[in-house]
Order: C-alpha cells, then sequence, then structure tokens
C-alpha cells in the first residue's frame, strides 16, 4: 500500500524560446512535491511558481492525463516517458523519485520532429504518414455490409487490436538512435493487414506509408529493438517483421 | 426574438428520418467543391462530419487545437458504442433503444431525435467495422457485446477498454484519406475564438494559430462546431485537460440559445481525489460495473477504521458489507444508471460511511472478488476440469478479468498503486459528461441560421441525464449519418453565392474583437495565476451547482461567480506574449468563458423546480431520496438567450417537450 510523503528535487529542463533559437537546460528547485501527484503535475506546481514569480513558464504537450491521446511526451533522466515501463508520461507518478533527486527534463530528439517550444515538438510529421495510406478506402455512407457478414478469428482480431493500440506518441522514433518510425508505421500496417477489410488494399498501403516515412526524413530501422522497450503500449517489433514481410511482397508484385 | 422551431418532421415517429430526407433539396455534385464548410473540432463528431462532407466533395477546413486531430478527447472514451443490432438475441431493437435512451433522460429529451439516433445505430458499427475498426469478438469470430447501466440487454460494442481510441482511430483514418485526396484542410494548433456572421449567416470564424500566434480568418458558407462538453468548467473533470466550452460559447454570444446547461452527468466510477495539486480526475469504465460489486462497511466504526489505516476491506466480513446499490435497486442492481449510482454513493458518504483517507471521507468500493470466483469455476469448466482447487478457481478469474478490463486495471494501479486484483478499488463520483450545450433543430441547426452543431457540443439526444456508451454513439450519428444530409439542405441554397470575402466590416470586427480581448489580459498585469481562478471556480460549482443543488446554494453560486468574474478580469496574471506559443494565453481565454457559462448554469439549475437525472435539487426528492419530477411545470427544453456581459439578464426560452410515442412515467430501477 502506497504512502504519500512530500520529496524536493531539482530539475534540469530544457527551455528554447521558439525553433529558430538554441536552447539550454535551466535549473529550478521545486520543493514539496507530494509523492501521489504525477509528473505532469508537478510541472504543473512548477509553473505555478514560476507564474507567481512572473516568470514564463514551462511548455510542454499533453491532453488526457490519462495515457490514451498521445499528446504527451518528454525524455526524462534520458529515457522516453521517463523510468517506468508501459506508461506515458502523464502516468508517471513522483512516487518514482527520491527527496534530493535532480531530473532531468528534454523534449523529444529528432530531424523528424523538429522543437516548436521547450519540450513541445512538432509530430506533424506522422499525420502526413496516416494521410499517404493508413485508411481502408470505403466511403462513410455506412451502406456497406452487415457488422457480422464477415467472421474475423478471434486471434486475428485481438492481434489487429494490440497494434492498433498505438498512440502515436512518437517515443518509439526519439528512443531510436536512427531516429526511424518502422515501429509506428508498422503497427498501422499490421493492424490493417491482420483484417479482411483492410488486405484488398494491402499492397499499395505498405509501399505509401514506407514512401512518405522516407519523404519526412525518419531514420532506418537496423533492429536495435529500443522502440519496443520504450512504447508506452507495449507495440511489438513483430510488427516491423510484418512489415517487411507485407514490403517485401508489394514491391515484387506492385506494378507502380 | 427568434421563435424555438424544433423542426420535427410531420409523420410516425417510425418513419420520420427517412421520410424527411426523402425530401431534402440536394447540392449536386458539380456545385459541391464551390461550396466551403468550415468544422471546428475532430473529435468524434467532428471528425465524422469533416471526413464525410469531404467525401461528398464540399471544401472542408477542419480545426483542432491539439497537435494532431487524432488526440482529441474522444479518444479517452474506454467502455464501449451502443447499436441496436440484437446480435445476442436478447430482445433488443430500434424502438428498445429509443425507449431505454428516452428514459435514461428522464424523459426530458425530443422524441424524434433520439428516435433517428437509434435507427442509424445499426449502421455505425457496419461503417466501423469496414474501416477496420478492431471491435472485441468472440471465438466465432462474431462481434462481442457487453452491458451497460440503465439497460436489461446487451448492445454496448467495445474493444478492451479503449472503445474511443479505436472508434476514433477510424474516423481519423477516414478524415486523414480526405486530408491526403485534398478536400480537407486540416488547421491543427488552432483554437477558434469567435464565430463570423453576415447578414445574419454564420460565415466562418476567427481562429489563432497556437504556434505563431497568428490570428486567422477564415470563411465559408456553413459552420459546424463539435468542440466537445463544458465538463471542465468544474475544474476537476474526467474530461481532458484542454476540453473547453470556448467555440460553443462564442457562437451562444453570437445568438445561438444554450440549451439545459444545468443538466451534467456526475460518473459513478472515478478514482477518488488525492490531494490539492491534483489536476484532473480519471474514469474507471462503467463496464467494470458488469463484474464489480459496489459497497461500503455496514458500520460506521468499520469505515472509520478503514480511513485511519487500521482495517483493511479485505478483512471486513461479507456479512458486515452494505452493497447499497443491490439493496436499494434489486431490478438493476450495480447496473443502474449514473445519476442514480453517484447519489446513492453521496449518500452513503453523506451518512459517515466513506472509505477514502482524503479531506472529505468520499470514496466506496468496487469489488471483483465475487466476479473472480465466478469466473473462474466457470473457465475451469470449459476447460474440462470439473473439480477446481481453490487457488485454481482464483487464478483462472484474475486472467478472465485481466482479458477483459486489463488495461484499466493497470491504470488504477499505476494511479493508486494498489492492486485491485487483491483488493477492491476505491472509486467516487466525479464529472464527467454534460448534456447540455448549443440548443439545435432537428437539422441540429442552431438558432444562427448556417452554425450546426454536432456531439458533447449540442444538447440535442441525452435529456437530463446521458446512457452510458450513447455518447459515441451520438457524435457518429451527427457527423456521418445526420449531418451530411441536412448541411446539403441548406447549402442548397448557397450555390451561386461564390467565395465569401473575408475582407468585410464583419471579418474585422470579430478579429479586433479577438485582439483586444488578448490585448488586455496580456497587459492585465493582476496578481494571480489563471489556475488560481479556475480553481476557485471549480469549488464554487462543486459545492453548490454539483451533485445535490438547493435554492440557497444557487443564489449564493450565482453571486459569488458574478464576484470571482469581476476578480478575476481585474486580477489575472498571464504571462508570455501574443505572437507566441502561450499555453497560459489559451488557458486564460477559456476561463474567461468557463466563468459566464458557470454562472448560467447555476441560472438554470435554480429556474429547474424539480430534479431529474443528473439535475438533482433537494427540495425536490421523496421519501427514498428518488427524482422528484415535475411534469406539469418542467417538461421542457430550457434554452438560453445571451444578452449582454451581464449573465442574469439572459432569457429563457422553452421549448415543450411533446411524447407521442412514449407514455412519460416515473422512473423505475427496482
Ligand atoms: C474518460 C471518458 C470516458 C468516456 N467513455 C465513454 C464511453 O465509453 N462511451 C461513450 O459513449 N462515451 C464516453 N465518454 C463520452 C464521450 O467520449 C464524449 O462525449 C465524446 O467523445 C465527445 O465527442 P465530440 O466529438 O463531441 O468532442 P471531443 O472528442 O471532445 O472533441 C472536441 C474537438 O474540438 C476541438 N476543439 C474544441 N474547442 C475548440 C476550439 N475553440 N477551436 C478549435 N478546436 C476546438 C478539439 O481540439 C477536439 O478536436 C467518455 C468521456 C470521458 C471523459
Ligand atoms: S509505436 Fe509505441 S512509442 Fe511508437 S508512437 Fe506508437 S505508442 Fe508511441
Ligand atoms: S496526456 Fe494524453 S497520453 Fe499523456
Amino acid at each position: 500500500m502506497s504512502t504519500t510523503k512530500n520529496i524536493n528535487i531539482t530539475l534540469k529542463i530544457w527551455r528554447q524560446k521558439n525553433a529558430q533559437s538554441k536552447g539550454n537546460l535551466e535549473t529550478y528547485q521545486l520543493n514539496n512535491v507530494s509523492t501521489s501527484s504525477s509528473f505532469l503535475e508537478m510541472l504543473d506546481q512548477l509553473n505555478e511558481q514560476l507564474v507567481n514569480e512572473r516568470k514564463e513558464p514551462v511548455a510542454f504537450d499533453h491532453d488526457c492525463r490519462e495515457g490514451i491521446c498521445g499528446m504527451c511526451s518528454l525524455y526524462i533522466n534520458g529515457r522516453a516517458h521517463g523510468p517506468d515501463t508501459g506508461i506515458t508520461t502523464c502516468q508517471l507518478h513522483m512516487r518514482m523519485f527520491n527527496d534530493g533527486d535532480t531530473i532531468y527534463v528534454e523534449p523529444w530528439r529528432s530531424t523528424a520532429f523538429p522543437v516548436i517550444k521547450d519540450l513541445v515538438v512538432d509530430r506533424s510529421s506522422f499525420d502526413r504518414i496516416q494521410q499517404a495510406g493508413g485508411f481502408v478506402s470505403v466511403n462513410t455512407s455506412g451502406r456497406t455490409m452487415d457488422a457480422n457478414a464477415i467472421p474475423v478469428p478471434k486471434a486475428d482480431a485481438d492481434k489487429a487490436f494490440e497494434a492498433a493500440a498505438c498512440i502515436g506518441c512518437g517515443a518509439c522514433v526519439a528512443t531510436c538512435k536512427n531516429g526511424s518510425a518502422m515501429l509506428f508505421v508498422s503497427a498501422k500496417v499490421s493492424q490493417f493487414a491482420l483484417l479482411p477489410q483492410g488486405k484488398v488494399e494491402a499492397t499499395d498501403r505498405v509501399l505509401n506509408m514506407v514512401r512518405q516515412m522516407d519523404e519526412e526524413g525518419f531514420g532506418n530501422c537496423t533492429n536495435t529493438g529500443a522502440c519496443e522497450v520504450e512504447c508506452p503500449k507495449g507495440i511489438s517489433i513483430e510488427n516491423i517483421a510484418r512489415m517487411n514481410r507485407e514490403y517485401l511482397s508489394a514491391s515484387a508484385t506492385s506494378d507502380k | 426574438m427568434t421563435k424555438l422551431d424544433s423542426k420535427i418532421p410531420e409523420g410516425p415517429l417510425a418513419q420520420k428520418w427517412t421520410r424527411y430526407k426523402d425530401h431534402l433539396k440536394l447540392v449536386a455534385p458539380n456545385n459541391r467543391p464551390k461550396i466551403d464548410v468550415i468544422v471546428v473540432g475532430t473529435g468524434l463528431a467532428g471528425a465524422s462530419a469533416a471526413a464525410s462532407l469531404g467525401e461528398m466533395g464540399y471544401n472542408v477546413k477542419a480545426f483542432c487545437f491539439q497537435d494532431s486531430p487524432r488526440r482529441a478527447h474522444s479518444i479517452a472514451a474506454q467502455g464501449g458504442i451502443n447499436a441496436a443490432k440484437n446480435y445476442q438475441n436478447d430482445g433488443d431493437s430500434v424502438y428498445r433503444l429509443f425507449y431505454d435512451t428516452i428514459k435514461g433522460g428522464d424523459y426530458r429529451s425530443r422524441e424524434a431525435n433520439v428516435h433517428r439516433l437509434a435507427e442509424v445505430s445499426g449502421n455505425i458499427i457496419d461503417q466501423c467495422v469496414a474501416q477496420g475498426v478492431p471491435f472485441a469478438r468472440e471465438y466465432g469470430g462474431l462481434l462481442d457485446n457487453r452491458s451497460f447501466g440503465g439497460t436489461q440487454v446487451q448492445r454496448t460494442f467495445y474493444a478492451a477498454g479503449q472503445t474511443g481510441q479505436q472508434l476514433l482511430l477510424g474516423a481519423y483514418s477516414a478524415l486523414s484519406r480526405q486530408i491526403g485526396l485534398g478536400r480537407v484542410k486540416m488547421y491543427n494548433r488552432h483554437e477558434m475564438l469567435e464565430l463570423v456572421k453576415v447578414d445574419g449567416k454564420a460565415r466562418g470564424i476567427i481562429a489563432r494559430n497556437l504556434v505563431t500566434g497568428a490570428i486567422e480568418r477564415h470563411s465559408a458558407h456553413a459552420v459546424v462546431i463539435a468542440s466537445g462538453g463544458y465538463g471542465n468548467v468544474f475544474f476537476l473533470s474526467t474530461n481532458a485537460m484542454g476540453s473547453n466550452v470556448t467555440a460553443a460559447w462564442k457562437v451562444h454570444k453570437q445568438g445561438a440559445y444554450f440549451a439545459n446547461p444545468c443538466y451534467v452527468q456526475i460518473h459513478p466510477t472515478c478514482i477518488p481525489v488525492h490531494g490539492t495539486n491534483q489536476s484532473k480526475l480519471t474514469l474507471m469504465s462503467e463496464s467494470l460495473r458488469n463484474s464489480g460489486r459496489i459497497w461500503v462497511p455496514k458500520k460506521k466504526e468499520d469505515a472509520e477504521a478503514i480511513r485511519a489505516g487500521k482495517l483493511k476491506p479485505t478483512q471486513i466480513k461479507e456479512e458486515d458489507r452494505d452493497y447499497y446499490l443491490e439493496r436499494r435497486y434489486p431490478a438493476f442492481g450495480n447496473l443502474v444508471p449514473r445519476d442514480v449510482a453517484s447519489r446513492a454513493a453521496k449518500e452513503r458518504c453523506d451518512a459517515g460511511f466513506g472509505i477514502e483517507a482524503n479531506d472529505t471521507n468520499e470514496g466506496v468500493y468496487l469489488d471483483f472478488s465475487t466476479e473472480i470466483q465466478t469466473k473462474g469455476k466457470q473457465t475451469a469448466y470449459a476447460k474440462g476440469n470439473h473439480n477446481p482447487t481453490a487457488e485454481e478457481i482464483t487464478a483462472l478469474g484474475k486472467k478472465w478479468l485481466e482479458e477483459k478490463y486489463g488495461n484499466l486495471f493497470t491504470m488504477y494501479q499505476k494511479i493508486t498503486d494498489e492492486n485491485p486484483y487483491e483488493t477492491p478499488m476505491k472509486i467516487y463520483p466525479a464529472v464527467h459528461y454534460t448534456m447540455g450545450g448549443v440548443w439545435v433543430d432537428y437539422n441540429l441547426q442552431s438558432t444562427i441560421p448556417g452554425c450546426f452543431v454536432a456531439g458533447e457540443a449540442n444538447f440535442s439526444d441525452h435529456g437530463a441525464n446521458r446512457l452510458g456508451a450513447s455518447a459515441l454513439m451520438q457524435g457518429l450519428a451527427d457527423g456521418y449519418f445526420v449531418l451530411p444530409y441536412t448541411i446539403s439542405n441548406y447549402l442548397a441554397d448557397d450555390i451561386r453565392t461564390g467565395k465569401i470575402s473575408t475582407d468585410s466590416p464583419e471579418f474585422a470586427e470579430a478579429e479586433n474583437k479577438v485582439k483586444s480581448a488578448i490585448d488586455k489580459f496580456l497587459k492585465n498585469n493582476g496578481t494571480k495565476s489563471v489556475d488560481y481562478f479556475h480553481k476557485k471556480l471549480g469549488h464554487i460549482m462543486w459545492n453548490k451547482v454539483g451533485m445535490a443543488r438547493k435554492e440557497q446554494g444557487l443564489k449564493e453560486a450565482i453571486q459569488e461567480i458574478a464576484k470571482l468574474r469581476e476578480e478575476f478580469q481585474k486580477d489575472v496574471y498571464v504571462p508570455g506574449e501574443a505572437n507566441e506559443l502561450n499555453p497560459e494565453l489559451e488557458k486564460v481565454l477559456r476561463v474567461a468563458d468557463f466563468m459566464e457559462l458557470g454562472q448560467l448554469m447555476a441560472q438554470d439549475a435554480l429556474q429547474r423546480k424539480e430534479s431529474c437525472g443528473g439535475h438533482f435539487r433537494e427540495e425536490y426528492q421523496d421519501a427514498e431520496g428518488e427524482t422528484l419530477r415535475d411534469d406539469t411545470n418542467f417538461k421542457f427544453v430550457g434554452a438560453w438567450e445571451y444578452n449582454g456581459s451581464d449573465i442574469s439578464t439572459e432569457v429563457l426560452h422553452k421549448e415543450e417537450l411533446v411524447y407521442e410515442e412514449i407514455k412519460i412515467a416515473a422512473r423505475n430501477y427496482k
């Protein structure tokens, strides 16, 4: 059972005025942080302190604060989403830290995710990859066929769901020494490849999404597996293997 | 003064929508690219609307304040989506879904709208499956269903505890496809701050680019507001941090009536408050009530010992537990609707039986131990083990729970540091959903021509209380299956209008208004942060306009909010500049609108001298503490008209609700 206490910490936080300026780490002292606060509540507390001192608060991305929207990011003590596994930064709690700790907080670092301000980065490259092929080309009339017309083996449906659980946070890219987006892209490709509804366009989809991924400046995958370790949703690198197979057979058969 | 015309079509209820659709005006495909439509919001309602309108060939501009449309708050919905498919063959039908929704809403919603919703519900599931949404399936490969509160059939489709995510990603994929095809232009990190009217019609918006701070003019022939709900007026709620009322409120101030603002849903199963720095509350999906039993100790001294840390819930004997929902509502038990479950928890905690060691002792247990035994035995039998040991049963039962609710249990453990497989969850009601919203007619059009409102932002389908798994259904119904028809009908008169210029005085005026509001706050030079004021507002709202309201408290709330609003205007401090990413500036503009809305909510609650659904007036309850509705005097939608910056001068308009099909009755879940 948890017992809540208060701790004092030192923060080293990346501050950068905008995309054009150079940034640097600033040091802040923050006292009386409850260990049952979340990491972002700790940052709220810091920002409240900064505002009261008439200083500019730290900008960071967040919204749902329950690990599902994928908006929060942060490199904490050298790890994407901080020192716990299977969670996003907003689900990280201060009970993971000790009194007197110094905590480093930096933005995602990757050429395809330029910094906008402080800890906020631009991940719109992910959207453009989706726009290139992350869909099934059905119209939205609702006049398709009955939802139960095609049975899908539970095992396939479950696997498709596991791949679809990706929240598009970008931790995989941030943590990869090559800045590769393969885990993210392969999760989407796999979700559709595993379902009968997605199979029809599988060839075009994988070719288009990979082309866009390359155009956005993401690096190559060298199978280090770091992405899988830091992924908050446990997306498996099996998906990368599946995508590679899809890609190879698509390249071989495509007449484009 | 506009008269409220709900535009409900003639004819028998079950045929209204079909017949009406058949006679709506159309816009020919070659004319559609000449017509611009703005969609504010990319949640289920906005994304599905933008994708559908784009696919039809209109020129669509879509806006969201997050960094990607995929992150709209709909993503956080956990439990499921209803549809009258009757796949489980347990007697479900369009009529039954319609009936349950009207009854669940405590007879305060429109029959025609709700029936349409039930009619199109099946198509939603067909549509989503075709898009590759990976719903949960049974071993035979067909779709699985679960039960939700307020119903006695299994009609809820789900994807583990991430249904909203999967549905939104489905809608996002449809939207992405249209963006890729160039039919929708997406504006991420943009916030709508004003509606622009030209000749009385909605013709555009003013938006702020949240990265550069640029104030932009966007014109269109019609504007769709799908900006979500306003639960964050309470500061603490289950809504995402950015959820706000601004888009809806600006439209209201431009002349759209705001309906039933006092109807707020307090969700019974959320993680209790832990401390003063808490930024939001986390929902534990209602689907858990399928498997969990809610209780508090029967003896006050046990509750005290638990709060003092001297006793564990697992040490309380079965006969010393009060399963108060099963006791009070034997027919529905733990699956009573949300408002009923929430009030029952409050009743027990107010009486001194709360188990949480926080300031207010507010918390009750949600216990899975019975289900672990039941499911463990069933699984053992299904595997051919007819003589399982106690350990085997427990292990299998836990595994069953993990499959069904794994991510929710993990989420709970991460937040509280307690293991819900071993010890019951602690839960308490929290603000969750707002049934009120911009008043719309049957076409989902507000009282401003050309301004349509969809999803949680409108008031349309849930009356005084929304049933679980029905918001996702409504969002997608509005966006995929209603708006495309009704907007086309409106736009049919606009095919010769031509592009709407943004150089008009109307645009200039709207832009100046936005700029001066920003300027005012940045130069305010006050002494207190935005959050300071937001928390204060939340406090007033929760204590006086929350789960139980009374005349005295509401009158006080109105005064206190008006005073707080003045103080806020004078003394709020906003750092930073206008022409940069400035989260404090974003917040202050939203809180300014919450202040006005909060006051209107209290006024609406004061005006409604009855208890219904989520609106509970202490003066109006029966001997057993159940809500007392007043159908003679309050069977109406209360729609408020803005009348200048003094909110107490807003004017109430009434839309009388007519029940032709359903016999209106007391809501009974016993
Ligand atoms: C934790 C949680 C769990 C839930 N679970 C369920 C469930 O299981 N089943 C169910 O049926 N319902 C559930 N609900 C309710 C349901 O999720 C919501 O009612 C529904 O998703 C709202 O969808 P929407 O499209 O109306 O708005 P949202 O999804 O809230 O989207 C709002 C959009 O508007 C944009 N926006 C807002 N203001 C502006 C502005 N000024 N300028 C530009 N853009 C703006 C946002 O960026 C966003 O894109 C749940 C709600 C919560 C909080
Ligand atoms: S694969 Fe994992 S780490 Fe990468 S974007 Fe998806 S959820 Fe985030
Ligand atoms: S804020 Fe949504 S995942 Fe962290």
